[in-house]
């Protein structure tokens, strides 16, 4: 009895279960020690954004003089700015908004992106050609400059029509993501150029597959995995960016601090309250440092050439 | 090797033209009357208004104002600041050599940090120098210019007071003295902006050498009895270097969003500074003009990377 379950045990283990392919890609991406604590920190600090506000209760505009400019202490955790706000409050609505911006931005870059090189490639042609010169042409353009002309440009338009707030964040949302499309579409258009020319396709084809069942059902999900790490990390640069334009005074109005915001005020006082900047500031570069980091393991377990 | 030039310079051409229509596009879809601030003006009677809007031509066809707009453009006619009242081209010459300055000298530093380092990274890869490089890397890569420009001016000017935090453009110094209060202050704008550059490109070389380092002809000019410095040197990199130098052109205009941010910081009278000036003073003639300059910038190093591939590969320019 006691002999035939353990051999039944080691057949057990000899067969293996069978492997599914996200188990295997979550098992390459823990070999990568310094992704899974980036993953860590990032998650810790969404659900501290998402949540923290409900634990720690204090208004991100609670206006008082007497307590200007402080350091961190008790009442204050992380300290207060230029007005007595209290910038823990502040440092995690603006954590949500940052956030926000660079995951919706990376989506509307995504979804373009795809868009744009799942025709290209689909396509070929001189279809392919055109949609691959304009790739270039605004992989050429001057990125920040761009993007504070059409701000300026759209800012009060978008305020007026929207709520001041709802209107920067898509205005902000939409230049960011407008801008920062083309690697996905480069991407996706490549491996569609080669995966156009694999059996698995002709096969498809010659059983008669309609164009658009094709594309969403055989090309896409093959050519998904150079696209989900250009993601990642472009929800990195999508923070950047959002950070860069606040901290420039053109992002989101003053009521909304964002860590860029935050960083625009405290530039000033950086003799009298140096934890004004260093705060939000070591927030940015903690989750872009995290993020790259998921990016690079995200590579490492999703190049399917790379062997065990 | 000019024949390849006049080649790459006619590719350019339609790649500058493409980007003005984009940036005319943005200015005629913009609400309002953007160049129209002065037709605007209600102390203005409407009759002169009218005249005004007529002698603008801002009536007519978009393709035609398009045209009038880029034949102004190119003709160097850049029409005048409604804020400090003397034309643009001269506003944006007087700025230029400021902001070149700085962004030349931030290029050869990362330059001169990235190749060597990249190229001993790869040369022993996963050693303990690698690790501390690769790392250091990321890290750089990692921090916005925003944040650690403020850290070099807590660090550099208020705890150590070394050096000043203000660039100034007119020096009250001659000769020596000059030229080291030049470099004082551009030290921490040009240190700023070169760490980062050096942090991406030292990951690019790093990558680029361990590809080539293992191929075939690598491994039969060692056969050979080659130096090892001179294999490196001669062989690995220059082929190494290629990939780079696409990279980079592929990441000058995002060099430019980290210049813009660190004249803002170190207040540099550059054209990035200008830029946001002129943006909070909504002064649209200037923010068209500099969105076009930088513009023709990333077309004119992007020429550089071309003239760069030719005398790297050869072969590029003869095909």
């Amino acid at each position: 009895m006691a002999s035939s379950t353990r051999v039944l045990r080691t057949t057990r283990n000899i067969v293996a279960r069978p492997q599914s392919l996200w188990r295997n890609i979550w098992r390459r991406f823990c070999r990568h020690r310094l992704a899974l604590l980036g993953l860590l920190v990032l998650l810790v600090l969404t659900l501290g954004t998402l949540f923290g506000p409900m634990v720690y209760q204090r208004k991100i505009n609670d206006i008082d003089f007497t307590a200007s400019l402080q350091g961190p202490g008790l009442a204050h955790p992380l300290g207060t700015d230029d007005m007595g706000q209290d910038l823990l409050a502040r440092i995690l609505y603006g954590g949500r908004v940052s956030i926000a911006v660079g995951l919706t931005s990376m989506l509307i870059a995504v979804l373009l992106g795809t868009l744009v090189g799942a025709v290209a490639g689909y396509c070929g042609g001189s279809i392919d050609n055109v949609l691959m010169r304009l790739t270039d042409l605004f992989i050429s353009l001057p990125q920040l400059p761009l993007l504070l002309l059409v701000v300026y440009l759209f800012r009060d338009t978008m305020r007026r029509l929207f709520t001041p707030e709802l209107g920067s964040f898509l205005l902000i949302v939409l230049v960011i993501g407008g801008l920062r499309w083309m690697q996905p579409a480069r991407l996706v258009r490549a491996a569609f150029l080669s995966l156009k020319e694999k059996e698995f396709v002709e096969a498809a084809v010659a059983l008669g597959t309609p164009p658009l069942r094709l594309v969403v059902w055989h090309l896409l999900p093959n050519a998904m995995s150079p696209v989900i790490v250009a993601a990642s990390l472009g929800v990195g640069s999508a923070i950047l960016a959002e950070s860069s334009l606040s901290f420039l005074g053109l992002g989101f109005p003053p009521d909304m601090p964002t860590w860029g915001r935050l960083l625009f005020e405290a530039k000033d006082y950086l003799d009298t309250a140096p934890h004004w900047a260093l705060f939000p500031g070591t927030m940015i570069f903690l989750v872009v440092l995290s993020i790259n980091y998921v990016g690079d393991g995200l590579r490492d377990a999703l190049d399917a050439r790379k062997v065990l | 090797m000019s024949l390849y030039l006049l080649r790459r310079l006619l590719i350019s051409a339609p790649v500058l033209l493409g980007i003005s229509i984009v940036l005319f596009a943005i200015l005629a879809l913009a609400p309002g009357d953007p160049f129209g601030e002065l037709a605007l003006n209600p102390n203005i009677p409407p009759e002169v208004r009218l005249n005004l809007r007529q002698q603008f031509g801002l009536d007519d066809p978009l393709v035609l104002r398009y045209l009038r707009w880029l034949a102004a453009m190119l003709r160097g006619d850049w029409g005048y600041s409604f804020v400090s009242r003397m034309p643009v081209q001269l506003l944006i010459m007087q700025r230029l050599p400021t902001t070149l300055f700085v962004l030349g000298s931030a290029y050869v530093m990362a330059l001169m940090i990235a190749l060597p380092v990249g190229i001993l990274s790869a040369v022993k890869p996963y050693s303990v120098f690698d690790q501390i490089a690769t790392t250091l890397a990321f890290i750089g890569y990692s921090l916005p210019t925003f944040f650690t420009g403020l850290l070099f001016i807590l660090v550099f000017s208020i705890s150590l007071g070394w050096l000043p935090f203000i660039y100034s453009s007119t020096i009250e110094a001659t000769g020596f003295a000059w030229v080291l209060e030049h470099l004082r202050q551009g030290a921490m704008p040009i240190t700023v902006l070169g760490l980062f550059e050096a942090a991406a490109l030292t990951r690019f070389v790093r990558a680029s050498m361990l590809e080539v380092m293992p191929q075939d002809f690598v491994t039969t000019a060692r056969a050979k009895g080659l130096r090892e410095s001179r294999l490196i040197f001669k062989h690995a990199l220059r082929n190494a270097l290629i990939p780079v130098v696409t990279v980079v052109a592929l990441q000058i205009p995002t060099i430019f969003t980290g210049a813009v941010i660190t004249e803002q910081i170190f207040r540099v009278p550059g054209i990035g500074s200008l830029l946001i000036a002129s943006i909070e003073s909504t002064d649209t003639p200037v923010v068209m003009a500099i969105t076009f300059v930088y513009a023709m910038l990333v077309i004119l190093f992007n020429l550089i990377a071309d003239v760069v591939y030719g005398f790297l590969d050869p072969r590029i320019a003869y095909n």
